[in-house]
């Protein structure tokens, strides 16, 4: 619907500006949690903390380009946050069908339970917003 | 080794009690003026200051109990921490200051609702969980 669309905020406008604060908060702890964990103690569950540091780089990549808002940032971010919902779905998954190899917590073992399941329910919300919102330059 | 069981009743204990109080409550007047369609005032903004000054005063006691205890602490990521807790205020501050509408109260909201979180953990920490 193009009358919609025109109606629509930008993608870093409106509630885009809430889903990048969301993102940005996860962006930070992802980070800050995955370089404690490898610095410390990489030993002691070398994939998940590779993939939570997968995850970090994920949610800064669609923080950033969630932010920007550019055509190219729009697709970059459509990428970041399909990642996102493959990451957590087969982390989620793999955390409880083979736990030996998720010792640890990280952001997007159990779903993100950890996190009341918000990294579950944050690339949903993402990629709705992405359909949803005005293309252009902000 | 001290007692891991029963809580410290140090200063980290009241103040990260009123930070946790403060931060809700702010959220919770947030709240109210998202649902009233509101864009961040000055009253909410003097509202942020005061809980950015608390954060403060338990960063600094935070630094110097963990300085003068003998529990087992991981120093570093409680630290981190605290330092992290004072800058999503202002990050939230400034994101929403951009945005004059309802969206732009709603990101002080979400930035108010990390602060007890942040407490939380930490306070697990100082209670001798790791990361």
């Amino acid at each position: 619907m193009s009358e919609v669309r025109t109606g629509a905020p930008l993608v870093n406008r409106g509630p885009g500006r809430l889903l990048v604060a969301v993102y940005g908060i996860f962006a930070l702890a992802a980070t800050a949690r995955s370089a404690v964990q490898i610095a410390t103690r990489f030993d002691r569950a070398p994939l998940a903390f590779l993939l939570s540091a997968l995850a970090a780089v994920v949610y800064v990549v669609a923080t950033v380009c969630l932010a920007r808002g550019g055509p190219l940032a729009r697709r970059v971010a459509f990428a970041a946050v399909a990642v996102e919902l493959l990451g957590v779905l087969a982390v989620g998954a793999a955390s409880h069908a083979v736990p030996h190899l998720f010792p640890e917590p990280t952001v997007w073992s159990h779903f993100g339970s950890g996190y009341g399941f918000v990294p579950v329910v944050l690339p949903v919300v993402g990629l709705l917003w992405l359909r949803r919102s005005r293309r252009g330059t902000p | 080794m001290p007692a891991r069981h029963g809580y410290d009743p140090g200063v980290i204990g009241v103040l990260s009690t009123t930070v946790i109080a403060l931060s809700l409550a702010v959220a919770l007047w947030a709240l109210v003026l998202v649902v009233r369609d509101r864009t961040v005032g000055n009253a909410l903004l003097v509202g942020l200051a005061v809980l950015e000054v608390v954060l403060l005063a338990q960063a600094v006691t935070g630094v110097v109990q963990l300085a003068g205890t003998d529990r087992t602490v991981d120093g570093f990521t409680f630290v981190g921490y605290l330092i992290g807790a004072l800058l999503v205020l202002p990050a939230a501050a400034w994101w929403s200051l951009a945005e004059r509408t309802r969206w732009g109260t709603a990101v002080v909201l979400a930035g108010c609702l990390v602060i007890p979180v942040l407490v939380a953990r930490m306070i697990q920490l100082w209670d001798g969980a790791g990361v």
